[in-house]
């Protein structure tokens, strides 16, 4: 069955979220039908998916791994937002009733530009590429990911960080309402991840806004997140609300949870084990066998210096 | 309650099988659809592993209810519900084997020294070996009962290192754990307090005689 998509629209035309979902809802239950009765079988409703809206003018972006990217299906559906539930299925279920616009992102501290954007603006302040980057989550297994963003270096430049700053933290929104996760203190809420502010400036570190040439799906991180490939996946922020520099290392949510087993800088690492798993290999999300798990992910050739000199195992 | 008669408990017995069963085929449906999820070696593994549990906790179960219920039938069904919980305890750990690690016996080495939450599932796992091979009629006969009943205890710490590997191996959210560990220290402590009542109850008999 084929939904036909709409064409490339302006992110300022951008169909406003409530007649989205609407939209959406009605959508899936026509796909249902038309697959009941098109196949005689009725399909979960998961497995049908609704046109999502395309991201306009993305371009092919440097870094780009050409490994099999994982299906769209499973990085929509299997994934770690605590404050949707902390079942892989949950956020998937439960992140719809996250509000998406209007949007706005703080930008705090050691700035001297220091305001708030709103998304309309986020989402035009530089062209968008497509990065193909592998994802690896501190759990053991991995994935593929066409995100879609620009480099967040373009970001920190404009606001120009004072000599004072020397880390970038990352706070997700945390709304009750929205979120049925914060009921429950697993971590401490809101989620607050963060950087040193070299690391923040590497042509890697993703401003995300998309992925498969769509909108983020919610339960991905909508509307915008930040995306660092080399680092076990919790450390890139999700539905980001504020972004603050500051002189001294931020605290961050896993690390508070237990400082043990997360450190700051989290670098996906295989000769560092997390003290209760092996980090030496990885399912790949669709695979059958383990393989071995690379050092940055794969990504020492362009990030190894950042962290020349140091005690890797000593900085976990 | 009136008691079952013979026949009755045969059927409670084949009802009881069929609902074991529930859990493993509702697992190779999913799987044979693809309805497993992107990781569905994690959705075997963690399937398998609750499962041992929970069929460990409805085994302890037993006897308390039977005592607070007077349906002394319960008793019958005791032993097929330890074998299931064995029987899913071999389903995981072969999953572990073969599907996880691909008989990567290094890695499983090493995982079991190494990994305190792999550690005490395993021990378990091994613990229980013994009292699957002395289920049958024919062993408790040739153990005694005495013997087979003193063995047959290791359910108990077997029950404490399952709770112990699922708490462990949670990376932050406890909830599970918690409510298994509720269920175990009640289904325990129902034993502790009978056997000090017990106990209370013979050291007052010849006190009371002799008045
Ligand atoms: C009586 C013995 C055992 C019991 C009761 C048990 C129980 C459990 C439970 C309840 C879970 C979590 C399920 C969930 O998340 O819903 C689990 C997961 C797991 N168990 Fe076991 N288990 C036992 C033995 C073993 C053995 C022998 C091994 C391997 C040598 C093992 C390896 C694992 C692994 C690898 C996981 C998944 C961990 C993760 O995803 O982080 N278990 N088990």
């Amino acid at each position: 069955m084929l939904i036909r998509r709409p064409p490339d629209i302006a992110p300022s035309e951008i169909t406003p979220p409530d007649l989205y979902r609407r939209r959406r809802a009605f959508l899936r239950s026509a796909g249902l039908i038309a697959a009941a009765v098109g196949t005689g079988v009725v399909l979960p409703a998961s497995r049908v998916r609704a046109a999502a809206q395309k991201l306009p003018n993305t371009r092919s972006g440097t870094f780009s791994t050409t490994e099999d990217r994982t299906p769209y299906e499973d990085v929509t559906t299997y994934n770690n937002f605590y404050e949707f539930g902390t079942d892989k299925d949950e956020p998937a279920q439960n992140a719809r009733s996250l509000k998406t616009r209007p949007w706005t992102v703080a930008i705090e501290g050691e700035v001297r530009k220091a305001r708030t954007i709103g998304i309309e603006e986020l989402l035009r302040l530089a062209p968008l590429e497509e990065r193909v980057y592998r994802l690896r989550c501190v759990e053991g297994w991995s994935m593929v990911v066409p995100w879609v963003g620009y480099s967040l270096r373009e970001l920190i430049r404009r606001v120009e960080p004072t000599g004072n700053a020397k880390y970038v933290e990352f706070v997700t929104v945390a709304d009750r309402r929205q979120m049925p996760g914060l009921a429950y203190p697993v971590l401490e809420w809101p989620y607050a991840e963060g950087l040193r502010l070299d690391e923040a400036m590497h042509p890697l570190s993703l401003m995300c806004v998309g992925l498969y040439g769509e909108v983020l799906p919610n339960q991905n991180g909508a509307p915008v997140r930040v995306v660092i490939p080399w680092k076990y996946g919790f450390k890139s922020g999700k539905s980001i609300v504020k972004i603050r520099f500051t002189q001294t290392q931020p605290r961050t949510a896993w690390n508070r949870a237990q400082p043990r087993e997360y450190g700051f800088y989290s670098n996906v690492n295989p000769e560092v084990d997390h003290p209760r798993w092996s980090q030496a290999k990885e399912r790949r999300i669709g695979e059958f066998r383990k393989r071995p798990t690379l050092m940055f992910n794969g990504y020492a050739e362009q990030v190894a210096s950042l962290y020349a000199g140091m005690d890797l195992k000593k900085n976990f | 309650m009136k008691a079952l008669h013979n026949g009755q408990i045969a059927w409670v017995r084949r009802a009881c099988f069929v609902l074991c069963l529930v859990p493993l085929g509702r697992l190779v449906w999913l799987g044979a659809r693809g309805g497993l999820g992107a990781n569905p070696i994690e959705a075997i593994t963690h399937s398998t592993g609750w499962w041992t549990l929970a069929f460990l906790m409805l085994t302890l179960a037993v006897t308390p209810l039977r005592r607070l219920t007077g349906m002394n039938w319960l008793l019958r069904l005791r032993r097929m519900l330890g074998l299931f919980a064995f029987f899913h305890a071999a389903l995981h750990f072969a999953t572990y084997v073969w599907l996880d690690q691909f008989f990567d016996w290094t890695a499983i080495a090493k995982d079991i020294v190494k990994r305190p939450f792999i550690t005490v599932g395993f021990a378990a796992f091994v613990l229980l070996v013994p009292l699957a091979a002395t289920s049958s009629n024919a062993m408790v006969r040739r153990l005694g009962a005495v013997r087979w009943q003193l063995l047959h205890r290791l359910v108990y710490p077997i029950a404490i290192l399952g709770v112990t590997h699922f708490w462990w191996l949670v990376k932050k959210d406890l909830t599970e754990p918690v409510l298994f560990a509720c269920v175990l220290v009640l289904l325990l402590g129902a034993r502790l307090v009978w056997r000090a009542r017990t106990v209370r109850a013979v050291a007052r008999v010849p006190a009371a005689s002799v008045r």
